[in-house]
C-alpha cells in the first residue's frame, strides 16, 4: 500500500507546485494576530483596533505571499475573497454593536420595578432629579406606550389585512394581467417606497381636511401605518397565492364550485401559512415606525385607551421623546434609562414577531407529502 | 353562448361571486385611490405655504429659499449612506451567494435581514449615544490632517453629531435592502455562464467579473436606487443623530438638515402656516422619492424582460 501511495503523492506535489499550501491562511492569520498585537501594544492596546490591524495585515500578507508564489491572477482572487469576507464582517459590526448597546443600557431600565405596569403620568423632572441626586428609585414606565403601540398596530392591521388580501386576490384571481392589474402592481411597488414620514403627513393632512386642523389620535396613526403596511401585505399575499397549484382550482371548478367559494375554501386555506407569516412580518415592520406616529398621534404621558380621541403614546415615540426631550433636562440619565428599556422591549417585540412569522410559515405549511 | 346560459340558470352563489369579485376590485382601486389621495391631500394642504407671501415663511425669504438647503442636506446624507453602503452590500451579497459554504448561506442571509428588522428609532438612539461618541476622535484626526479638503474642514464637532455620522447610520439601514436585492440577482446568474467561465480556467473572482457582474449590473443599479429611496426618506436616524443647522460644506461640523428630520422635529409643535410649510416639504420629499423609486422599478421591469429571453 505505502509503496503505491508514495509515487502518487509525489505526482500530486508536482501538480500543486506554484500553489500556496493548505495551511497558508492559518499561518498568515497567526502571524497577523501576533504582529497586530505587537503594533497595538506600542500604540496602546484595544481589542477593536487589534481586530482591524490584524485583518489588514492578514489580507496584505496572504495576497503578497500568493502574488509571489502563485502569480497575479491568483493573488487578485485572494484579494477579492479577503474584501468580500471583510465586508461581511464589517456588516456584522453594527448589528452586534446595536444589540449589545441596547442590551447593556436597556436591562437596568427594564428591571426597574413597575417599568412595564406604570405610565409617565405625573412623573416630572423633580422625581428624576431626586433619583440622580439622592439615589431614589427611577419612577415611571412604559405601560401607556405599550398599550398605544398595541392598539395602533392592531387597528392598522385590521385596516390593511382585508384591503391587502383582497387586492392580492384581485391581482392573482381576477386581474388576468390586464391594464388595471398592471397599474395596481406598479403603484403597490411605488407605495413600498413612500417614506414613512410622508405616510404620516398624508394621514395628518387627510384628517386635518376631514375632521379639522390639529386632529391627532391613535386612529390617524393607524391610517398612516396602514399606508405603509398595505403594500407589504399585498406583495407577500400575492406571492403566496401565485404558488397555489392551478390543479387545485381546476379540481374545484370541475366539481361545480363557484369561484368565490373556491377562493375562500381552497386557495386561501392552502396559502394561509404564507399569508399569515407575511402579515406578521408586516406588523413587525410597522410596529417600530416612529415618524408617522410622531406627526399623527403626538405623544402622551398618561394612559389613553381610546384610539379615536386624544393624543396617544407609543413605544417608538416614547424612546424618541425621552432621548430628545428628557423629563428633567438637568439630569437626563433617568430618561435615557427609560428610553433604552423601551428600546429593549421594542427589539424583543420585533424579534418575537419575526420568529413567529418563521414558525407560522413552518407549522401551518400545507402538507404536500403523500 | 352555452357557457353564459349554464351559469345564468344556476341562481345560488351567483350573488356571492359578484360580491366577492367586486370587493376584490374595490380593494385594488382603493390602493390606487390612496396613492392618489396621498398626492392630493399633500398638495391641498401645501398650497397655503406655496402661495403665502415670502416674508411669512420660516426664514422670511419664501418657500424655495427655505426648502433648498434641506433638499441639499437630504441629498448629502443619502449620498454618504450610498457611498459607504453600496460596496459593502455588494460584498456581503457576493459572500452569501458565491463565497459562503452552501449550508451557512441561508442562515447568514437571515442575519443580514435582522439588520433590516431593527426599528429605525433604535438605530437613531444607537447613533446618538454610541457611534457619535466613538467616532468623534476620528473627526478630530480628519480635521487636523485632511482639513484642506472643504468637506473635512475643521473645527470638528465635539459631540460627533454631524451629517457624516447620520450618513453612516443611514448606510447601516440601507445595507440590508441593497444586500438582499443584489443577492437575489446574483443567485439568478445563469449557472452555465459561471461554469463556462470556470471551465476556461478563470479564478472565482474572474468568473464573478466575467459572468455575474455583467448579468447583475441593472439589478445592482436598481437595488442601489431603492436603497437611495429609503435613505432619502429616513427620518429618525437623522433626527436623533444630527445636531442640525445651516447648510455647510463640512461633513464633520454640526449643521445641515434633511427634509424628513426637519418635519419630524418641527411638526409636533407646529400650527397654522408652519404646518403647511412642513407638509409642502413632505410633498417635495414625496416627489423626489417617487421619482427615484419609479426609475428603479423601471430598470427592474426592463431587466425582467431581457432576462426572461435568456
Amino acid at each position: 500500500m505505502t509503496s503505491t501511495l508514495t509515487p502518487v503523492r509525489s505526482k500530486r506535489s508536482a501538480l500543486t507546485k506554484g500553489q500556496l499550501p493548505k495551511y497558508a491562511p492559518y499561518v498568515v492569520l497567526a502571524g497577523a494576530l501576533i504582529v497586530g498585537a505587537a503594533i497595538l501594544a506600542l500604540l496602546g492596546f484595544n481589542a477593536f483596533g487589534w481586530g482591524i490591524v490584524s485583518a489588514l495585515l492578514f489580507a496584505i500578507g496572504l495576497v503578497s505571499w500568493s502574488a509571489a508564489v502563485e502569480g497575479s491572477r491568483k493573488a487578485k482572487d485572494k484579494l477579492a475573497t479577503c474584501l468580500v469576507v471583510g465586508s461581511f464582517l464589517v456588516a456584522l459590526l453594527p448589528l452586534v454593536s446595536v444589540i449589545w448597546t441596547v442590551l447593556v443600557n436597556g436591562v437596568p431600565g427594564l428591571l426597574t420595578p413597575g417599568f412595564l405596569s406604570t405610565s409617565m403620568n405625573g412623573v416630572t423632572g423633580v422625581y428624576d432629579n431626586k433619583a440622580v441626586e439622592e439615589g431614589a428609585p427611577v419612577v415611571g414606565g412604559i405601560y401607556h406606550a405599550l398599550l398605544g403601540t398595541v392598539q395602533i398596530t392592531l387597528l392598522a392591521t385590521l385596516i390593511s389585512v382585508p384591503v391587502g388580501l383582497l387586492t392580492a386576490i384581485y391581482l392573482v384571481e381576477y386581474g388576468n394581467d390586464g391594464r388595471l392589474a398592471r397599474a395596481i402592481t406598479f403603484f403597490v411597488d411605488v407605495m413600498t417606497g413612500i417614506p414613512s414620514i410622508v405616510a404620516g403627513l398624508f394621514a395628518a393632512a387627510f384628517f386635518f381636511a376631514i375632521v379639522g386642523p390639529g386632529t391627532k389620535t391613535g386612529a390617524v396613526a393607524a391610517v398612516a401605518l396602514s399606508v405603509l403596511m398595505i403594500p407589504v401585505v399585498v406583495r407577500s399575499s400575492e406571492e403566496m397565492l401565485k404558488i397555489v397549484p392551478n390543479e387545485l382550482r381546476e379540481a374545484a371548478y370541475a366539481l361545480g364550485v363557484r369561484k368565490w367559494r373556491t377562493i375562500l375554501k381552497v386557495v386561501i386555506p392552502t396559502a394561509i401559512s404564507g399569508i399569515a407569516s407575511g402579515v406578521t412580518l408586516a406588523i413587525a415592520r410597522v410596529i417600530g415606525e416612529t415618524a408617522p406616529i410622531l406627526v399623527t398621534a403626538g405623544f402622551a404621558t398618561s394612559i389613553n385607551s381610546n384610539v379615536f380621541g386624544g393624543w396617544m403614546a407609543s413605544l417608538p415615540t416614547f424612546i424618541y421623546t425621552q432621548i430628545l426631550n428628557p423629563t428633567s433636562p438637568a439630569n437626563p440619565d433617568p430618561s435615557s434609562q427609560r428610553a433604552w428599556g423601551a428600546a429593549l422591549v421594542l427589539i424583543i417585540l420585533v424579534m418575537i414577531l419575526n420568529l413567529a412569522a418563521r414558525l407560522i410559515a413552518r407549522v401551518f405549511a400545507p402538507k404536500t407529502g403523500r | 353562448m352555452t357557457a353564459t346560459s349554464l351559469t345564468s340558470t344556476q341562481g345560488a352563489g351567483r350573488a356571492g361571486d359578484k360580491v366577492f369579485s367586486t370587493a376584490a376590485l374595490a380593494a385594488g382601486c382603493f390602493i390606487l385611490a390612496v396613492l392618489f389621495g396621498v398626492a392630493l391631500f399633500l398638495v391641498v394642504q401645501a398650497i397655503p405655504a406655496l402661495t403665502a407671501p415670502a416674508a411669512e415663511i420660516q426664514g422670511g425669504e419664501g418657500f424655495f429659499a427655505y426648502i433648498w438647503p434641506i433638499v441639499i442636506g437630504t441629498i448629502i446624507a443619502a449620498a454618504i449612506a450610498l457611498v459607504i453602503a453600496t460596496p459593502i452590500a455588494i460584498g456581503v451579497a457576493l459572500f452569501i451567494s458565491h463565497f459562503a459554504p452552501r449550508r451557512l448561506a441561508s442562515g447568514l442571509g437571515y442575519v443580514v435581514d435582522l439588520l433590516a428588522a431593527i426599528p429605525s428609532v433604535i438605530y437613531g438612539a444607537w447613533g446618538a449615544a454610541f457611534l457619535a461618541k466613538e467616532i468623534s476622535p476620528a473627526y478630530n484626526w480628519l480635521a487636523a490632517n485632511m482639513g484642506w479638503l472643504p468637506i473635512f474642514q475643521g473645527p470638528a464637532s465635539a459631540t460627533g453629531k454631524t451629517i457624516l455620522t447620520a450618513g453612516i447610520v443611514l448606510s447601516v439601514m440601507v445595507l440590508p435592502i441593497i444586500t438582499s436585492l443584489s443577492r437575489e440577482i446574483f443567485l439568478q446568474t445563469p449557472k452555465l455562464h459561471e461554469e463556462a467561465a470556470l471551465a476556461l480556467g478563470a479564478t472565482r473572482w474572474e468568473m464573478i467579473k466575467m459572468s455575474v457582474f455583467p448579468f447583475a449590473r441593472p439589478g445592482i443599479i436598481s437595488a442601489v436606487m431603492l436603497g437611495l429611496g429609503r435613505a432619502l426618506g429616513e427620518t429618525m436616524a437623522v433626527a436623533l443623530v444630527l445636531s442640525s443647522g445651516a447648510l455647510t460644506a463640512s461633513l464633520i461640523q454640526s449643521g445641515n438638515q434633511t427634509i424628513a428630520a426637519e418635519i419630524a422635529l418641527n411638526f409636533p409643535e407646529a400650527s397654522g402656516l408652519k404646518v403647511s410649510t412642513l407638509i409642502a416639504a413632505g410633498l417635495v420629499l414625496f416627489i423626489i422619492t417617487l421619482a427615484v423609486n419609479m426609475i428603479a422599478r423601471w430598470i427592474i421591469s426592463r431587466h425582467k424582460e431581457f432576462s426572461g429571453a435568456n
